[in-house]
């Protein structure tokens, strides 16, 4: 109970309820998970279940237009399917994939940055190196390379099941040098400082003192990477889907919604590819918003220059 | 010479804007500065010392500003000025010498094009002549081979080289006040005392006032002829140096003295004011100084003392001296 | 070897190598590659001994070599050459595990009170630590009760024990480093400039806090200062450095007495004395050069005014002066520097 209230009394409190910007990104950005996550409950028809699904109901528009149905708030996709409930639960997967790529990209980057960054020498230069090379190739060109291979190799049908966890380890993989690079950055100001010296001087074991002493001080950046991260996890993942990599129709995130949508856009049915791409946009921006602030706020240094 | 001082400090106060109101940072502080006058500010970390310093300058930045007193110097009233003419007067009439030399120096520009530069742009003469003033500076700071020197760039030089041209680049204008914040307190003992020595000089052979502003007891002795002691953002003594390093008067002085080990006898006990300097938010009523002082009475917790003459010329804020 | 030398320095080396990664070493001379290091000779054949119970201080301006020196007895940093004996038994050889055990014998203290202290670790976190690895049998309460009597020790309230460093004044900082020190019971503490970065009054508290101690727990201190006036007041005996070589080694009062170094000498007057007025200190000509490429000779002979050719060619080595001290100069030795 205290901590909460010194929370609400905090500095960090205190510039949040004074920047516009980052309370209006939150609060967009909490309702989109909100109804996300709770598309279950909330989301007027189940896009999964395909007894639910007449493909009578295919392109219609939404509610304001000529032709639509009361049941189709916003319409309804090629096949039937409410695009209001698809989008909700779509987002649900871009969320699940995005969170999912940065938990691995930072597992796999903070364990490489905390021991390059204290080890050094020539073990830190071949990991810094191999960051390099990872780097040069772009996140794209990798999901593409493995998406491809792996439904070469197993088929469509397998694909569709692991499409998920394949996206998440493929969009993992592809950024963990960000995070390795950001941690080594900080533990290599961190070891300088005297506190290491004073746990070195105590006996400590080098693991204890990169896990207890330097990892906690360097975990700032991370967080402030971290927001811009997972905007890019999601926007990559949209990507993918857009040019078929991602996750198949039958389990639509936003990306594969836009695409599907695409294909019915010059026959007049905008709003299938529209209204997912406007959710796209909303949740990256509001994720950058919060980011931006996050960052000015956690490296005050900015503005005094 | 005239009689009215060069610099008359009156009631000076400091505030910083807040998230929970203001905070006073230097509370009424006021001295007057003769033409070549030199004071000595002391005080600890917290005390207001640097603050003072920039406030003359009117150069206090946000969310600080001047809440009040009067600001003469040369007859203007500093306050009052618009920006414009504050800035001529700046690095013109009055200088400024920081403790790291870098926040004078731009890094990627020779040392001679930024002294010319500061030159041109207070006086209209041609670039020969600019180069003329540098050299004959650079000269007078006492560096070797200025010639050569002046085509370098700042990190070529050792700190305490590059602080001997911080004071060249003040001295440019041939300024009637510097005013140097912590001049020496980066560098080594050896090497401060070359410094101090030759600003000491130079304030002088050049008939400039000079206001240290410093933590060092010792070193304002040996440089200035009057010290101020600060405390909380007061001044709680003034007087000329023999007396307030010889013979203080306030309790806060007397205590700072006693903390030093070159007072005490090897290997004794120091003196220590139990306790810190409050922070600005914690600031007693009263006598600032009431909480850590051992003879505080009644008195001193309910009354600000106000800046009295006491004995022998010294100025100091206390109830309990007479 | 005296019984009660606690500590003794062996001709201590340390360099470090600034060269960078191996790409940057390549030096295209004489018409091919070759591979060149940077060595930075912070620690040049150091030699003293430290007695049981005193505190010998190590002076010297930034970049002489003294902080180096702390770390390298600390083990801080592995040395290139020379040994450190600790009770008779060369320690600087030994493996982390078989070094643990001297870990609760030698602790240090540092300068910065902001860095020394980690920011996300309550101080009672902070204060256990050592406690339970060098003794994890304790249990529980045991700890509490010793991390509150440490506190008690230096003078910090332990009901703040729950607290985080920043909410802390500078001096109250290191007086909880002083207290993680002492939390494993050590004999002997190597103090890193403790009072640099506190003001006055508070450096005042500090050495008040590190003599009480000294005397109450019969420390030994290898006390690391620029500040002579400070060194002269809490030391037994100085040992003056520069350029990572030891220039004189005295006992205190002959040191301040009458300082026989030509660079003990300068650095001694240079020191601010209050109600002096005006300036009566030695210049010394020139900058200080670099540790990297370190003068032939004696290291102080490009500033020294009593220098001449053998100055410049021949290394001095420490020899007795008098009753109690150590000088390394050839014009102190061949008696021709005035008195």
């Amino acid at each position: 109970m205290q901590g909460w209230r010194g929370f609400r009394k905090s500095y960090f409190v205190y510039s949040f309820l004074r920047d516009p910007m980052a309370m209006g990104s939150f609060l967009c950005l909490a309702i989109l998970v909100m109804v996300s996550f709770g598309a279950p409950l909330i989301a007027p028809h189940d896009p999964y279940d395909s007894s639910t699904i007449d493909i009578m109901d295919s392109e219609m528009p939404p509610l304001w237009l000529d032709q639509s149905d009361a049941r189709f708030l916003l319409g309804t996709d090629s096949q039937g399917r409410d695009m209001l409930s698809t989008m909700l639960y779509g987002m649900r997967v871009s969320i699940l994939i995005g969170l999912g790529a940065v938990a691995l990209q930072a597992f796999m980057g903070i364990f490489v940055g905390l021991v390059a960054g204290y080890r050094g020498g020539r073990f830190d230069a071949f990991l810094m190196r191999l960051a390099d090379v990872q780097l040069s190739f772009s996140t794209y060109m990798v999901a593409i390379f493995f998406g491809a291979l792996f439904q070469a190799a197993f088929g469509m049908g397998r694909y569709e099941q692991l499409a998920v966890p394949l996206l998440v380890i493929i969009i993992g993989f592809a950024e963990w040098p960000q995070y390795a690079r950001t941690v080594r950055a900080s533990v290599l100001a961190e070891k300088k400082k005297e506190y290491v010296e004073a746990a070195r001087v105590i006996g400590l074991s080098p693991g204890r003192i990169m896990w207890r002493h330097i990892l906690p001080n360097t975990l700032t950046p991370v967080l402030v990477i971290s927001t811009v991260q997972v905007a890019n996890a999601i926007m990559s993942e949209a990507a993918l889907s857009f040019i078929g990599l991602g996750m198949p129709v039958t389990r639509p995130s936003l990306g594969s919604l836009i695409k599907a949508g695409f294909d019915y856009i010059f026959s007049g049915s905008w709003w299938i590819t529209l209204f997912p791409g406007v959710a796209l946009v909303v949740l990256i921006l509001s994720i950058n918003l919060l980011g931006d602030w996050l960052r000015d706020f956690l490296n005050p240094k900015l503005y005094k220059a | 010479m005239d009689r009215q001082p060069l610099l008359s400090v009156r009631d000076l106060e400091i505030r910083f804007r807040m998230r929970h109101g203001d905070l006073t940072a230097v509370n009424r502080v006021s001295f007057d500065l003769a033409r070549g006058d030199r004071l000595g500010i002391v005080g600890e970390s917290g005390a207001g010392k640097s603050v003072t310093g920039f406030g003359i300058l009117n150069l206090v930045s946000k969310p600080g500003y001047i809440a009040g007193g009067r600001l003469l110097f040369e007859g203007r009233e500093l306050t009052a000025l618009p920006e414009e003419d504050l800035r001529q007067i700046r690095g013109n009439r009055i200088s400024m010498i920081f403790q790291d030399p870098m926040m004078t120096l731009n890094p990627v520009l020779t040392i001679g094009t930024q002294m010319v530069e500061t030159i041109l742009a207070h006086r209209a003469i041609s670039r020969a002549e600019a180069t003329a003033i540098a050299l004959d500076r650079i000269r007078k700071v006492a560096i070797p081979s200025p010639q050569k020197r002046l085509q370098q760039y700042p990190h070529e030089f050792s700190g305490g080289m590059r602080q001997r041209i911080v004071i060249a680049i003040a001295l440019l204008n041939s300024p009637a006040l510097i005013i140097a914040d912590e001049p020496t307190t980066a560098l080594d003992v050896t090497i401060q005392a070359d410094i101090l020595e030759l600003l000491l000089g130079l304030c002088q052979s050049e008939k400039m006032g000079l206001i240290l502003i410093t933590h060092d007891l010792a070193v304002v002795s040996q440089v200035a002829e009057r010290i101020a002691v600060m405390y909380a953002g007061t001044i709680v003594e003034i007087g000329p140096t023999a007396q307030v390093a010889g013979n203080p008067q306030h309790p806060y002085t007397r205590g700072l003295l006693g903390a030093l080990p070159q007072r005490v006898p090897r290997g004794g006990r120091l003196n220590q004011i139990p306790g810190m300097m409050p922070t600005l938010t914690r600031v007693p009523e009263g006598c600032p100084f009431s909480n850590r002082c051992t003879l505080c009475e009644e008195v001193c917790r309910r009354r600000v003392p106000p800046l009295e003459p006491k004995a022998a010329g010294c100025l100091a804020a206390c109830h309990l001296l007479d | 070897m005296n019984t009660d030398t606690l500590v003794s320095i062996r001709d201590l080396h340390k360099h470090f190598d600034i060269s960078g990664g191996w790409l940057d070493q390549l030096r295209f001379t004489g018409g091919r590659f070759a591979r060149r290091k940077t060595l930075v000779q912070a620690v040049n054949g150091v030699s003293f001994d430290i007695m049981e119970g005193e505190t010998v201080s190590v002076v010297g301006e930034s970049g002489c070599g003294k902080s180096t020196l702390a770390r390298t007895v600390m083990r801080l940093y592995p040395p290139q050459a020379g040994e450190v004996h600790y009770r008779g038994r060369r320690i600087d050889h030994l493996s982390r595990e078989q070094f643990k055990p001297y870990r609760t014998r030698m602790q240090m203290i540092f300068q910065d009170p902001y860095a020394s202290l980690n920011p996300r670790m309550r101080v009672r976190q902070i204060l256990e630590e050592p406690i339970r690895f060098h003794r994890p049998k304790t249990s529980g309460s045991e700890v509490l009760d010793r991390v509150a009597e440490i506190m008690q020790q230096v003078g910090v309230d332990p009901e703040w024990r729950e607290r985080y460093p920043h909410e802390f004044s500078g001096g109250q900082r290191q007086r909880i480093s002083i207290a993680r020190a002492l939390a494993v019971d050590p004999e002997f503490i190597v103090a890193d400039e403790p009072i640099a970065a506190l003001d006055v009054s508070i450096q005042a508290q500090i050495l008040n806090l590190m003599m009480d101690l000294q005397e109450k727990r019969r420390l030994t201190y290898l006390f690391i200062s620029h500040d002579l006036s400070v060194v002269a007041h809490i030391s037994n005996r100085v040992a003056v450095m520069y350029l990572g070589t030891l220039c004189e080694l005295a006992a205190i009062d002959a040191l301040f007495d009458r300082p026989r170094h030509p660079y003990t000498q300068a650095l001694l007057s240079a020191i601010p004395r209050l109600g002096a007025k005006g300036f009566q200190h030695q210049r010394l000509t020139g900058d200080v050069p670099t540790p990297i490429d370190l003068p032939s000779g004696c290291v102080f002979h490009g500033r020294c005014p009593h220098a001449n050719d053998r100055c410049a060619r021949e290394v001095p080595t420490l020899r007795p002066q008098g009753q109690e001290t150590l000088v390394a100069c050839h014009g102190v030795a061949e008696g021709r520097l005035p008195d």
